[in-house]
């Protein structure tokens, strides 16, 4: 220890540090740490191109690239009652609600929409990690609720994005009320001889993997996503044991039969198009360029 | 010997001095005590009434969880005849914190199940405390097929800290095999009513209480998580229990409230540790109850009217 390493080095970071990363035009990759100049990775679909690395993305990015065009019309959700619990831990549960609808510019952590991928209508539902960690409450019940009955209406498939770190502890016993009443949405589905996709993303754990997560007709996870019931963390305090590596992690769970596929993020939207029209009887998507979209569809909302 | 909780210990001392009295007076014949012994008794009786008049969400968790509660066996050997049980998920193995199988009920056959957590160390480890496994959960799937295709009714008794969260579990699909049995209970064309009569421990009380009709022992617990594991989480200190239960709404008297369980049982005084006989019996009336509502229902029916009601929950709040 001395002058060298006390002062001089910490005031050298800080100022490379800071001419690193100026108004978040680059991005810090958690994995490999390479420094991603922001374009690059939303080009990317929030993947690190140097490592693979799948990132959170918002559902909104998610459906932009997604959609043809990256038209969609969002399906309004039903509201639920604010506050059912009157909740209080450290903070008040309107107060945090609040906080996280400022910081995402989102109303709650699912959003639901209608659209074509490859010339296929589809309506998609995607969980939004960043909004209390995407967690499970009366909305997204009510949201894959919604969903459904949009699909059922349309006689279209679902396609559903979870990402979640389970159920919402604010709506207490009504967020574990989910599990029951979004698996009667997927029996909506199942009746009306709709297919029901299942995307699994980092992390799907708890209630939301206990319920809708696991009732697709086909899984396919994201690479390297958790997938769970129980936390790593909780298991090891439970049999005091170090997990294997890799333990509950989407290719652990393919080789232990809970998935269908592994796929990147790259790749899903392709192979999306792919099953649904088979499943749905019909031909092969067309290759390549795609003529324009029709101009008499609504545009996006804006966010 | 009962077993006294923490919040109990007056009540010990109390009914101890009694104790040691009469016990001091069976060795002394010249004593008499029965003034004295009298007196205590009735103190402790108050005592009681005081205690669990209006017992806090925390103080109902650990009654719930009392080691002398009665437990699915009990109700199973005390309510039910020509029980005979069914084992085995025809995949892997038969998990024993599950007990399930054909029975008869005011001699009717029914399918009854639920989770059995065990009443001395050995059966405890032998029945994982009530902490099911995917074996346990595809059990129950493949035992309400059964009362299905059988036009049996089917009983749940629900009293589990939670599913097991192990390794094994995880790679066998606990998270598929809850979701599978949720959707089974959905999906049965009979009559199908739940009784929470301990614990109502998460994802692993769902999978067999999305019933028709859900009843609750007035000092169980049905909840998201166990208030040791929400304080953890959200006061980042699971010695917040206390704070946690209470934010919680796990009680049967809130639940109702919420519209999330359709009757309350009450519990003898004491609780239903201190008056097994009697609880069991309350819980044999409601169970006939909720059946009797339901008999007669077409298949269609019943499936509507457990969708009906699980897709209307959350429409009430905790103040109205």
């Amino acid at each position: 220890m001395n002058w060298i390493t006390n002062y001089v080095r910490p005031r050298i970071n800080s100022i490379f540090s800071r001419r690193e990363t100026p108004d978040n035009l680059w991005t810090k990759c958690p994995e490999c740490g390479t420094m991603l100049f922001h374009r690059e990775v939303s080009e990317n679909l929030n993947v690190c191109t140097n490592c693979d690395h799948h990132m959170h993305i918002t559902p909104r990015a998610r459906f932009e690239a997604l959609f043809d065009g990256g038209i969609f019309t969002e399906v309004k959700v039903p509201a639920s009652k604010p506050d059912p619990l009157q909740f209080r831990d450290q903070k008040k549960y309107p107060d945090r609600l609040k906080a996280a609808q400022k910081q995402t510019g989102e109303s709650e952590a699912m959003l639901v929409a209608c659209g074509e991928i490859g010339r296929t209508p589809i309506v998609a539902a995607a969980q939004d990690f960043s909004f209390m960690a995407g967690s499970m409450g009366m909305y997204v019940g009510n949201a894959i609720i919604a969903a459904a009955q949009e699909a059922v209406k349309l006689k279209r498939p679902l396609i559903l994005f979870s990402a979640a770190g389970g159920a919402r502890m604010q709506e207490g016993i009504l967020s574990l009320m989910q599990m029951p009443r979004t698996t009667v949405a997927v029996q909506m589905l199942k009746e009306a001889g709709l297919p029901y996709i299942v995307v699994l993303t980092h992390p799907t754990t708890g209630g939301v993997t206990a319920s809708y997560a696991m009732l697709g007709d086909v899984h396919i996870a994201e690479p390297n996503a958790l997938i769970c019931f129980a936390g790593p963390r909780v298991i090891e305090q439970t049999i005091r044991e170090k997990l294997p590596e890799g333990f509950q992690r989407a290719e652990y769970l393919l080789d232990h039969g809970m998935l269908d596929r592994v796929t990147p993020r790259t790749q899903l939207r392709d192979e999306l198009i792919s099953i649904t029209r088979m499943l749905l009887g019909q031909p092969p998507a067309i290759k390549g360029d795609l003529p324009a979209p029709k101009t008499d569809k609504t545009p996006p909302e804006a966010p | 010997m009962t077993h006294y909780m923490d919040f109990e210990r007056p009540l010990a001392e109390i009914e101890g001095k009694a104790e040691e009295l009469r016990a001091l007076a069976r060795t002394n014949e010249d004593m008499d005590v029965s003034a004295e012994a009298a007196a205590l008794d009735s103190k402790a009786a108050s005592l009681l009434t005081e205690l669990y008049k209006s017992l806090t969400p925390w103080r109902k968790c650990q009654v719930a969880r009392h080691p002398e509660r009665p437990h699915c066996r009990d109700y199973i050997e005390a309510l039910f005849t020509d029980f005979v049980p069914l084992a085995g998920d025809r995949n892997f193995a038969d998990d024993h914190a599950v007990m399930g199988g054909l029975a008869r009920f005011n001699d009717q056959p029914v399918v009854v199940i639920g989770h059995e957590k065990g009443s001395d160390t050995k059966s405890r480890i032998d029945r994982n405390f009530g902490m099911a496994r995917p074996e346990g959960y595809r059990k129950a799937v493949r035992l309400m097929d059964l009362a299905g295709r059988f036009g049996l009714p089917v009983i749940t008794l629900v009293d589990t800290p939670g599913a097991y969260p192990g390794k094994g579990a995880e790679e066998r699909g606990q998270s598929e095999a809850i979701a599978r049995s949720t959707e089974k209970c959905l999906q049965i064309g009979v009559p199908l009513v739940s009784v929470i009569i301990g614990e109502g421990g998460s994802g692993g009380a769902v999978a067999f209480a999305t019933a028709n009709r859900v009843a609750m022992l007035e000092h169980s617990v049905y909840s998201v998580i166990t208030p040791e594991g929400c304080a953890a989480i959200l006061w980042k200190d699971a010695e917040k229990m206390r704070e946690a239960a209470e934010a919680m709404r796990l009680t049967a008297q809130d639940l109702r409230k919420l519209g999330v369980t359709d009757m309350t049982i009450p519990e003898p005084l004491g609780g239903a540790h201190r008056h097994p006989q009697e609880t069991i019996k309350a819980v044999g009336a409601a169970i006939a109850d909720m059946l009797k509502e339901l008999s007669g229902k077409k298949p269609k029916a019943l499936i509507d009217d457990r969708r009906r009601k699980f897709l209307e929950i959350g429409s009430k709040g905790i103040a109205a």
